[in-house]
């Protein structure tokens, strides 16, 4: 018994050793970098844009042969964590990364429902975090190792209320968001501030919410209705989004809808149909009309999974740059991870008039950057138009 | 007054799910004496049968031409069918195993039951959303300020039928009958010639079959599937089905009705941020005075109507 003992604990520590040394050696060799995505649950479609984008940002980094650091040339390889569009998943998904996979640089999650809470773990972990999605201000509030690739919503509320006021000339509106969500509670209240700073107060003549999974919003909707609003601000996830617009036009109420960056998804105009053509939206980029960089990546995109991708691709590709960009300004990885994340963070808020595919970008103290908005009109064809650009 | 009859149309149409839904509750209740807490998942799956059938008889008839209408009824009729030979089997591998078990242990097995086909339906047909095919051309009509579409008038009225036909399967026929008997007492019926084995799944087949009816129903109202569409459905209308009182036909239907309309009111009266919270206090409040429901007896698990 002893014997056999003595021989498994040896086999077990020869095991050990084994793992840890050689995880030291290929983290000499590679940088992994992880991606936290809602691959299933509510928005399944952000999740696949976000795996397609960073799919294709390997493939050009394994086509020149790997990541150029200073005279080195590294491997990358991309860790990819399901977070079920649920904020303890994202937070599980970032804790794993972190701790097992060793990773060097996060990218998402996507939304600030999911982004706020993981980023807390990034920061405490001291590792570098980039939401390409993520527009609420609490994912980077007070934390220096957390990034975002996209404007905040204390920007887009302001720039939905100033174009409806200068488009449409309105004077009273609705607003109809999902309390359990943060992205919609937070841009709903922006967007409020915004317009009764324009139109006085009381000029938001209905103000009304649901929660996550709900599906008939009739009454509700009555009531915006009822209220003599001339438009309805809807910041929702593109799933809503069709069931809102048709459930709004039901119920007679003939007013323009608008919408926020969540709209953006190729999804929207499947699930919603030509309810909602004629309808705008503020976001990030408008694939229609687009130019140089960023044609390039949508044509590229388009050829490889057939469809054009939303904004959550081209941002996602722009952070993964963002983080290519700070990775190789180290000019030299030690191989110490913790050092080289506190490396890497470093860089990343040095970045000044970075050129994305979604605009220029510098980052503030916050880790926010700063760039413009798009406004964008959903077609009669279900295509997403450019139609005005709004800067800071 | 437009106002509130508005939301009178709202409340009939959103009540018509969770009655429909409560239904399938209730039956299987009253009959076994458990919650089958698959049924809403059996609701989900319903739908998605449904845009299935939909589908492939909109591509199958696509040279014909078939009024909408007609294709409609068949999707329904067909999707009732196949669903329910899932409740058959849901009650042939997950319940009557465990017949005799601990009622614990069944009601785990329904949780169970459920998750597997939502994860299996994510399996099969991914995390995309699908969008349920409009069969008929959606008709608003506009009643001196109260709006409402043709789709409304058929949920509602399908609804009634559907409750209707129910109501008279188990007072008039001599299976509705032997249902009722089973509800007596399902260990000693049995000593008559009545085979449990056999109304078991039938129970479970018609709750299901109703199921399928309102999945294809919310998938015209509401027409976004989801794999998890039909968890919180579910819940609210287990809720109704205790409301209604356990076992209690008629009580499941009016109490679905009612859920209903104290959800649409509730959001009509108060901020919509408080909608679930009043709506569901009210509803313990209820309970409260009436722990048996309103149309339940303590002790008793007879199917009534």
């Amino acid at each position: 018994m002893g014997k056999i003992r003595a021989v498994s604990v040896a086999i077990l520590v020869f095991l050990f050793a084994c793992y840890f040394v050689s995880c030291g050696k290929e983290r000499e060799a590679r940088i992994k970098i992880g991606i936290n995505a809602p691959i299933t649950g509510d928005i399944p479609k952000v999740g696949e844009g976000t795996k397609y984008a960073a799919q294709m940002w390997l493939e050009e980094i394994e086509k020149a042969g790997g990541l150029q650091v200073g005279d080195k040339k590294y491997k990358v390889e991309l860790v990819v964590e399901d977070n079920e569009s649920k904020a303890e998943s994202a937070v599980k998904a970032n804790t794993k990364m972190i701790a097992e996979d060793g990773v060097l640089v996060i990218i998402g999650p996507q939304s600030s429902k999911q982004a706020i809470p993981a980023g807390g773990v990034a920061n405490d972990y001291k590792t570098p975090m980039i939401s390409p999605w993520s527009t609420n201000p609490d994912t980077t509030k007070n934390r220096p190792f957390v990034f975002r690739g996209c404007f905040l919503d204390p920007f887009q509320g302001p720039v939905v209320a100033n174009f409806v006021k200068e488009e449409f000339g309105f004077k009273k509106a609705a607003v109809l968001y999902d309390v359990a969500s943060d992205y919609p509670k937070g841009l709903a209240e922006y967007f409020k501030k915004a317009w009764e700073g324009l139109n006085g107060p009381g000029s938001v003549v209905a103000y009304e919410s649901f929660t996550t999974k709900d599906t008939d919003f009739s009454s509700q909707l009555t009531k915006i209705k009822g209220s003599g609003a001339e438009f309805l601000f809807a910041p929702q996830y593109y799933n809503e989004v069709a069931l809102i617009v048709r459930q709004a036009r039901e119920l007679g109420f003939t007013a323009p809808i608008l919408g926020s960056d969540s709209w953006g998804s190729a999804e929207t105009v499947k699930l919603c149909g030509s309810d909602c053509y004629g309808l705008f939206f503020s976001t990030h980029y408008a694939a229609a009309g687009a130019k140089g960089a960023t044609k390039e990546f949508i044509v590229r995109y388009q050829e490889k999974y057939g469809y054009v991708p939303d904004d959550v691709g081209a941002l996602t590709w722009d952070a993964l740059r963002l983080a290519q960009h700070a990775i190789r300004n180290t000019g030299s990885l030690s191989g110490d991870l913790a050092k080289d994340r506190q490396a890497v963070r470093d860089q990343l808020a040095r970045v000044k008039d970075f050129e994305g595919i979604t605009g220029k970008m510098s980052f503030t103290e916050e880790g926010d950057p700063v760039k413009c908005a798009v406004i964008v009109r959903i077609s009669n064809k279900g295509e997403f138009e450019f139609y005005k650009q709004v800067c800071p | 007054m437009e106002f509130f009859l508005q939301n009178v149309i709202n409340a009939l149409q959103w009540g018509s799910f969770y009655a429909l839904i409560a239904l399938g509750y209730s039956m299987v209740y009253s009959i076994l004496m458990l919650f089958n807490f698959t049924h809403g998942d059996i609701f989900m799956t319903g739908a998605y049968i449904g845009f299935g059938v939909a589908t492939a008889l909109l591509i199958l008839t696509a040279s014909l031409a078939l009024p909408g209408w007609l294709l409609l009824i068949v999707t329904i009729i067909i999707s009732m069918i196949l669903t329910s030979f899932l409740g058959i089997i849901v009650e042939r591998v997950g319940y009557r195993p465990l017949r005799d078990a601990p009622r614990a242990s069944a009601a785990i097995t329904g949780l169970m039951i459920g998750i597997i086909l939502e994860t299996g339906n994510l399996a099969v047909l991914g995390a995309q959303r699908l969008s349920f095919p409009a069969l008929i051309e959606t008709v608003t009509y506009d009643l001196g300020g109260v709006y409402f579409t043709n789709k409304k008038i058929l949920i509602v009225g399908v609804s009634l039928l559907m409750m209707l036909m129910l109501h008279a399967f188990i007072r008039k026929s001599r299976w509705g009958m032997a249902m009722r008997a089973m509800s007596y007492d399902y260990q000693v019926v049995p000593l008559m010639g009545v085979s449990l084995n056999i109304i078991a799944p039938m129970t479970f087949a018609i709750g299901s079959a109703l199921a399928a009816a309102a999945g294809i129903l919310y998938g015209m109202a509401y027409p976004v599937l989801d794999p998890y569409m039909g968890i919180l459905l579910g819940w609210k209308s287990f809720v109704a089905a205790i409301l209604g009182g356990r076992g209690s036909i008629l009580g499941a239907a009016l109490a679905g009705f009612m859920l209903g309309f104290i959800e649409i009111f509730t959001a009509m009266i108060f901020p919509s941020t408080f909608r679930d919270l009043i709506a569901y206090s009210i509803i313990l409040l209820i309970l409260t005075f009436r722990p048996y429901g309103f149309f339940g007896q303590p002790y008793s698990t007879q199917l009534r109507l």
